[in-house]
């Protein structure tokens, strides 16, 4: 059954420079249970889809297009519908644990604030609950640690908070932007099996977003790679990772060092030329030609048309049978 | 030079700078005027024509000693200008040198200056001027000074942390990799891009003031007479508001005008110059 | 006592001993000694003599800055040259109104303040903030003591609710009292609750662009909610620095307003004084608001310590 549905989401930004669009025609589908990566340089509006979903734009934006939560259509829903939805419904982990806590409020009083609005529970039944929840999410002495305050926990530490305050409504979906890009390597695994292990075991569905092919790879059953604000290719992972079909793509992961690449020793990193352009700059057209190799005049008046090469695998590309081509001899 | 024309396209276009630098310039015009040129003798008694009201001939009429109310608010703002220009210039002289030296040094140093600037804050220029007019004696001179004081700490504390700022960036690691010495680091680096900030914090301690000298002047601790003051008009017009308000209601309009104009004016700039801080505003 | 507190409170001693040192040197550095000062230029010198020896003047500098403390310490303060009583007899019934007036306008412009503060914030960019914002500018260009005279022209002259001026005193009963304190305090507020807005404002929008802010609303919590829950006692924080720092001009204000309205007070006391040339009052006087400026920070220092859990004791 679809639990959520994106149809054409284009979010518009004004800014100084006039309107501009970060997010652009997305559309996605994601089941109960499934999980989604949404991968892409930073600026390609991966954050900014999550903030859509949930109804959290800046001020300077707004959302077109259609997001339907089980059959409805969030973007119609009036604010107060939409706090019904956050955190009860859908539950976000944002990227920075150091600053996404509330320095002057325990974490134990930041884990019970969800439950005790959307489920309305007393103190007592949200303090068992939360004591429940710091030893899911793996914190130690939870009866300890539930008084403490953010500055009183490693990052790792306020990431698992994070987290344990996501999942305290039991959401049917789970958006996890980028949830360990400001932590130690060694501990962006264990934040990341242990949310791939808590998804897994309450049947819960996820977005997790990021700008590392490497995490995509392993957590997620599909995956979506954005540029310049539109999804340039898409499928299920493994499809995806066997064939990257999209110049973009390639690039992307050519610009990975892999250390368990037979070929490493003989390849040369490469990165892509050129910066993601700013946002008002973003041509008409495939968004991606100004650093493409495979760049023609067709690419450049209209948004090229979206080419399933396999089951499931779309990619967005007039030269897609090129860079095919190119990436095997490779 | 092509930043030029767009700062100014930028100030022109920003509301508070347009007001604030009109009101602003009306108060300078009006000053340099009066040097010249009042209706009438702003000093100059006649006990004939006392209490006129307004007219023609007396624009806001007259006070209880029969002088033009116009032609003294006219050289009043002599005094206010005099005031903020030789207390600014006491409080940012002492202030950025202090601040420089302070960013330079470091060490305890600078400690010791942002402690002593710490504690300077806790005598506002009201108790300063009275520390020092009660021994120096009352006059326009020592309120001057007791104001210029005051304002050595904020001038400090600004200048240390906006140089501090400076003193981190690559270019002065640069001249500091060829040899340069810390005078003249701060002298030809340091100094010259801190002074937007100053100039914003210029306009604000003016305001301040013109408001200080204005209260000083009130209690009969600043401007002697006979210098036509803002703030003694309204002192000397106290025993006559049962009679004529109006009396009072004139130079209190005048010293709000100007700090109002200065203080849009510091507005304006701060934005206009630096954008980034406007934007997290 | 957690270390900040520790630290804090040494440095507000430190402060208080720096202040005395600051108002004693004053006297002595500034050219005059006390006596000539105090009986004027054209004084016989055999007078100025006399008085030299009863101020005890010609003793070292040190041992009268020290015996100054001890009058201070004990409270006594010195003695007042033209009633030739103890400074602290003088205060004692002035203190009953200065400082009372110094905190009502405190409070006042910080509940005004903190209210459009943060109505203004909530309504970032749209009439009501443009409203609060244009108001608060004008607040901020007005001296006091002339928003002083206004008031009694308007509330005293005009529709004649408070008397013009004068402190009937807390013996008569706590509200003629209050009562003749509320429109000083209004003056004073003004100018301190504008600065003050002005400053909520920007702190509350500040914050409200915090991460965390941000996370509040990802649980579900509306816009009220989390201004309420969150922003505002972030907010509070950098506010709450300024009221201190502002507090010292606050009080040099009621040495003007008090003036304004006549009231028995500190500031009358101080400018008698002046016009008396007793510069032990002043300088005595001139310490006890320094004191209470210090102190009032020292407050600040402490409600710092409430508020931010980082600088509660389990933390070090
Ligand atoms: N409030 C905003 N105002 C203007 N531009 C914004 C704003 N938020 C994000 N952007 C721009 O939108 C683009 C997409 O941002 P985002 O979704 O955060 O990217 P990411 O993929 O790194 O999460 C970027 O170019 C960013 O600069
Ligand atoms: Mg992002």
């Amino acid at each position: 059954m679809t639990l959520l549905a994106v149809d054409n989401l284009t979010v518009t930004l004004n800014t100084v420079r006039g309107p501009a669009r970060a997010v652009r025609n997305l559309s996605f589908e994601l089941e109960k249970g499934q999980t989604l990566g949404i991968v892409g340089e930073s600026g390609c509006g991966k954050s900014l889809t999550a903030l859509a979903i949930m109804g959290l734009l800046p001020e300077n934006g707004w959302a077109d297009g259609t997001v339907k939560l089980a059959g409805e259509n969030l973007l119609t829903y009036s604010e107060d519908q939409m706090c019904q939805v956050r955190g009860n419904r859908i539950g976000m982990v944002f990227q920075e644990p150091m600053t996404s806590l509330n320095p002057l409020h325990t974490v134990g009083r930041q884990i019970a604030e969800a439950m005790r609005l959307h489920r309305g529970v007393n103190k007592a039944e949200a303090r068992t609950e939360v004591l429940r929840l710091l030893d899911m999410v793996g914190i130690p002495e939870p009866t300890k640690r539930i008084n403490s305050y953010p500055h009183q926990l490693s990052g790792g530490q306020r990431q698992r908070v994070m987290i344990a305050m996501a999942l305290s409504c039991g959401p049917e979906l789970l958006i996890a932007d980028e949830p360990t890009t400001a932590l130690d390597v060694t501990i962006q695994k264990q934040i990341l099996d242990l949310i791939r292990n808590l998804i897994e075991d309450l049947g819960m569905a996820m977005i997790l977003i990021s700008h590392n092919l490497g995490v995509i790879y392993q957590n997620v059953q599909d995956v979506i790679v954005m540029y310049g604000g539109a999804r340039v290719e898409s499928g299920p992972t493994h499809d995806v990772f066997a064939n990257l079909s999209h110049p973009y793509s390639q690039g992307l992961f050519e610009a990975v060092p892999q250390i368990d690449d037979t070929k490493a020793s003989r390849r040369r990193l490469r990165t892509i030329p050129g910066t993601v352009p700013e946002l008002a700059d973003l041509p008409a057209g495939c968004t991606f030609q100004d650093r493409c190799d495979y760049v023609t005049d067709a690419c450049r008046p209209t948004q090229p048309p979206v080419v399933q090469i396999a089951a499931g695998h779309n990619v967005a590309c007039l030269h897609v049978d090129a860079a095919r081509k190119q990436w095997a001899a490779r | 030079m092509e930043g030029q024309p767009s700062i100014w396209r930028r100030c022109l276009a920003h509301r508070s700078f347009v007001a604030g630098g009109s009101l602003t310039g009306v108060l300078v015009l009006t000053a340099l005027v009066s040097l010249v040129w009042t209706p009438w003798n702003p000093i100059k008694q006649n006990l004939r024509e006392r209490l006129v009201a307004p007219s023609w001939e007396h624009l806001l009429g007259t006070d209880q000693f029969g002088r033009d109310i116009f032609s003294i608010i006219m050289a009043g703002a002599q005094n206010s200008i005099t005031v903020g220009v030789v207390s600014v210039s006491i409080g940012m002289t002492f202030g950025v040198a202090l601040g420089l030296w302070a960013s330079a040094k470091r060490g305890w140093t600078e400690e010791l200056i942002m402690r002593a600037s710490d504690f300077m804050y806790a005598f506002p220029a009201i108790l300063l001027a009275i520390m020092l007019v009660a021994t120096l004696g009352q006059g326009a001179i020592n309120a001057i000074v007791a104001i210029g004081i005051f304002s050595i700490p904020v001038f400090a504390r600004l200048t240390r942390g906006a140089a501090n700022a400076i003193w981190a960036r690559e270019f002065i690691l640069a001249a500091r990799a060829a040899g340069k010495g810390k005078l003249r680091i701060t002298v030809e680096h340091v100094l010259p891009n801190i002074v937007s900030v100053l100039v914003v914090q210029i306009t604000i301690q003016f305001a301040l003031a013109i408001l200080a000298e204005a209260a000083l002047s009130f209690l009969g601790l600043g401007a002697q007479p006979p210098t036509p003051s803002w703030g003694r008009m309204l002192d000397e017009t106290r025993s006559m508001i049962f009679i004529n308000p109006w009396l009072a209601v004139y130079p209190g309009v005048a010293i709000a005008i100007s700090v109002l104009g200065l203080n849009l004016l510091g507005d304006g700039l701060r934005d206009v110059i630096d954008p980034r801080l406007a934007r997290k505003r | 006592m957690s270390v900040f507190l520790a630290k804090r409170f040494v440095t507000f001693i430190a402060t208080l001993l720096g202040a005395t040192v600051l108002t004693f040197l004053a006297l002595e550095i500034l050219p005059g000694d006390p006596a000539s000062v105090i009986l004027g230029i054209d004084a016989p010198q055999s007078a100025v003599d006399a008085l030299r020896d009863r101020l005890g003047l010609d003793r070292p500098i040190l041992e009268r800055y020290f015996d100054w403390l001890e009058d201070i310490v004990t409270l006594r303060f010195g003695v007042s040259y033209t009633y030739s009583t103890p400074v602290l007899e003088l205060v004692r019934a002035r203190l009953a109104i200065t400082f009372p007036l110094a905190i009502l306008a405190m409070l006042l412009s910080a509940f005004v303040a903190f209210g459009l503060g943060v109505f203004a914030a909530s309504r970032h960019n749209r009439p009501g903030d443009v409203t609060v914002m244009g108001i608060s500018q004008l607040g901020i260009s007005v001296p006091n003591f002339w928003l002083a005279l206004l008031l009694i022209l308007l509330f005293a002259v005009q529709l004649r609710w408070f008397s013009s001026g004068g402190f009937p005193g807390w013996h008569n009963g706590v509200w003629p009292a209050f009562k003749a304190l509320i429109l000083p305090a209004i003056a004073l507020a003004t100018v301190q609750g504008a600065i003050l807005a002005r400053f909520t404002r920007s702190a509350v929008l500040e914050t409200m662009r915090e991460d965390y802010v941000r996370t509040a609303r990802a649980k579900g919590l509306s816009r009220r909610a989390t201004l309420w829950r969150h922003v505002l006692r972030n907010a509070m924080i950098p506010v709450i620095t300024i009221m201190g720092l502002q507090f010292a001009n606050l009080l040099a204000g009621t040495i003007v307003v008090e003036e304004v309205f006549a009231m028995p007070g500190l500031g009358r006391l101080i400018l008698q004084a002046i016009s008396n040339r007793d510069v032990i009052v002043v300088r005595d006087v001139v310490l006890m608001l320094a004191a209470f400026v210090v102190f009032i920070n020292f407050v600040v220092d402490v409600l710092y310590a409430v508020i931010d859990p980082r600088l509660k004791p389990h933390d070090v």
